[in-house]
């Protein structure tokens, strides 16, 4: 059984979950869990495909979830209209920030996004909207088009996942586009297709600005979930962690994010309140255990365990 | 006495407040740049161990009495040492593999040393008093410039320029330029490469150590005293490009300049100047000041 097969099956399953784990789960841990995978998945589209390994997405993750709980309370835009307006605002920001980032390469362009991000950071400080420690807080979750009120934890959460499928849907047409071909082949070999005669930053630029703008998505969704944008959403602490979440979950794999970030939000989950002062160690671990043991990520054991399991189907 | 509209006392204070930042940002980036040279690895747990240093020399001062002198050898050789034994356990497993394996690894060790740090000693700085030869201040007639200070930035210049002239000028440096150049050439010279990289860690990590035990007496010495510097070092490698060791040095020096000039003029900005100028760097010259990409 080939490898796509496997992902399609590993990928129902999933969705299947998410679908029906609510009943068992509390809805609110489950949406921010879906808004944590897909800025894992922003961060696979680049790096997975692209070669691109940015340090700096929480900043697109934080501008959007300041620009939505802004444009939510302060100028009474529905949840689909702020969204809308935060990529926008995300996309224009990352459009130019990658246009800077691509002009060195390899870990030059890791270090320059993180630098960028830290200035985004202190931007963030600075405003005046942003109440410093406090956050952003008091964002209404408002109506879908004005219709389907999303304060039932419910209605909300299957709206968070309704999005979530559908950018990655987006995200799952794009790498399979011929534009996602031509990444594909940038990311093994950059001279050739510069060769080939293609423009090689105006498509990593443009695959810079679609990831961020996924970023902005999961950022601005967040801000509707809790109500609150707040300065942990630009740290840089939260790139790391995106880009940990990809790593954990194997990399060149389209669903593989979720299984990454299900861990770290779970570990976050179960280890804050009393053992809060170790959360920093254990993701510590996790960090240096998946370097130097699971860098293949937890999707390559899905894989066999499926392939264990259908192995009697002919 | 003025300067463009300010009391040249508090520019010229700011002026040496940079200086002294400076030299912190001219050993780290060193260290960066002799790291990344030799093992193809950026060393995100620097922010770490130069706290590390800096919390080292402040244990061995209250809990066993070891003098500031003697901290300021003690401490980078037990780091050093801590590096090397890093290096031989973990790094080496890396080399061959993409960077972002090499820069996740020592963020999670920064993550834990920084964690486990706070977990014991708790958020809150700790004061560490200045040795008693530099507790005063020279007066200058236009400003007082504090001797700690003077201390700080002519050793780390020392430090600096001793480790330049180490790699440009003795035979060891040679061998480590060599290994840099073509390890599988120098190996055939029957140079012991994988010595060599260990040690070149161990150096590395060692200089980090020694500006933690500088820095003690001058900031507070806190679990997060590294946490963000290391993100403003990455942006002045960037600026100066890890290609040069003078080149680190210069650009070091020259941004902590900058960041002090910045916050006498304009303080809100001092935060982000080094950003500032990055951007600036990279729309002007891609490379970095002394990039040869």
């Amino acid at each position: 059984m080939n490898t796509q097969a496997t992902e399609k099956k590993i990928t129902v399953a999933v969705l299947l979950l998410a679908l029906v784990l609510p009943v068992w789960l509390y809805p609110v841990l489950m949406a921010q869990l879906a808004c944590m995978a897909l800025f894992a998945c922003s961060l696979n589209l680049l790096f997975g495909y692209a070669g691109l390994l940015s340090f700096g997405h929480a900043a697109f993750f934080g501008i959007a979830a300041y620009a939505t709980g802004y444009m939510t309370k302060a100028w009474g835009f529905t949840p689909e209209l702020a969204l809308l307006g935060a990529l926008l605002l995300v996309m224009l920001v990352a459009f130019c920030t990658g246009s800077l980032a691509i002009r060195r390469k390899g870990i030059y362009f890791s270090m320059i996004t993180l630098a960028l991000s830290q200035l985004v950071y202190f931007i963030i400080v600075a405003a005046p909207f942003s109440n410093n420690e406090d956050g952003y807080q008091g964002v209404p979750r408002g109506a879908f088009l004005g219709l389907l009120d999303l304060g039932n934890n419910y209605v909300l959460y299957y709206f968070v996942l309704a999005i979530v499928v559908l950018t990655w849907w987006g995200v799952h047409r794009v790498v399979n586009s011929p534009y996602g071909e031509v990444l594909k082949a940038i990311k093994d070999n950059e001279q050739r297709v510069t060769s080939l005669g293609y423009n090689v930053n105006r498509y990593k630029v443009l695959a810079f600005t679609l990831s961020a703008g996924v970023a902005a998505i999961a950022g601005g969704l967040k801000t509707l979930v809790f109500g609150l944008a707040s300065l942990s959403d630009v740290h840089w602490h939260l790139s790391t962690d995106g880009v940990i979440m990809m790593i954990l979950g194997g990399i060149g794999s389209l669903i593989a994010p979720v299984f990454g970030a299900t861990i770290l939000v779970l570990v976050h989950h179960l280890l804050s309140g009393e053992f809060d002062a170790l959360v920093p160690v254990i993701m510590g671990v996790i960090f240096v255990a998946c370097v130097l043991a699971f860098r293949g990520g937890v999707v390559q054991y899905l894989h066999t365990l499926v392939r264990l399991l259908t192995r009697r189907a002919p | 006495m003025e300067l463009f509209g300010l009391p040249l006392p508090v520019v010229m204070g700011q002026i040496v407040v940079g200086l002294v930042n400076g030299s912190f940002y001219a050993i780290l980036s060193l260290g960066l740049a002799v790291i990344f040279g030799m093992l193809n690895i950026v060393n995100f747990v620097h922010g770490a161990i130069y706290m590390l240093g800096a919390l080292l020399a402040w244990l061995l001062l209250t809990k066993l009495g070891v003098s500031y002198w003697w901290s300021l050898l003690i401490v980078p050789l037990l780091i050093g040492a801590f590096g090397c034994v890093l290096e031989r356990t973990m790094l080496r497993r890396l080399y061959q593999i993409d960077h972002v394996f090499g820069i996740l690894l020592t963020l999670g060790l920064a993550y834990i040393i920084e964690g486990l740090a706070r977990y014991w000693f708790g958020a809150a700085g700790m004061s560490f008093d200045a040795p008693e030869a530099f507790s005063g201040a020279y007066n200058l007639g236009f400003m007082r410039l504090p001797k700690y200070r003077v201390w700080v930035i002519v050793a780390s210049l020392v430090v600096c320029f001793a480790t330049w002239a180490m790699i440009e000028k003795t035979k060891l440096g040679a061998y480590l330029r060599a290994s840099t150049e073509n390890p599988a050439i120098a190996r055939s010279f029957g140079i012991n490469v994988s010595v060599l990289v260990t040690l070149t860690y161990g150096l590395g990590v060692a200089l980090a150590g020694f500006a933690g035990v500088l820095a003690a007496p001058i900031y507070q010495v806190s679990p997060i005293m590294g946490h963000s510097l290391i993100i403003v070092v990455f942006a002045i490698v960037v600026i100066g490009g890890m290609g040069s060791i003078l080149g680190s040095i210069i650009t070091g020096l020259f941004l902590g300049l900058v960041e002090g000039l910045t916050r006498a003029y304009w303080p809100e900005a001092s935060t982000v100047v080094i950003f500032v100028v990055m951007i600036l760097v990279l729309i002007l010259r891609p490379s970095g000041l002394f990039g040869k990409e």
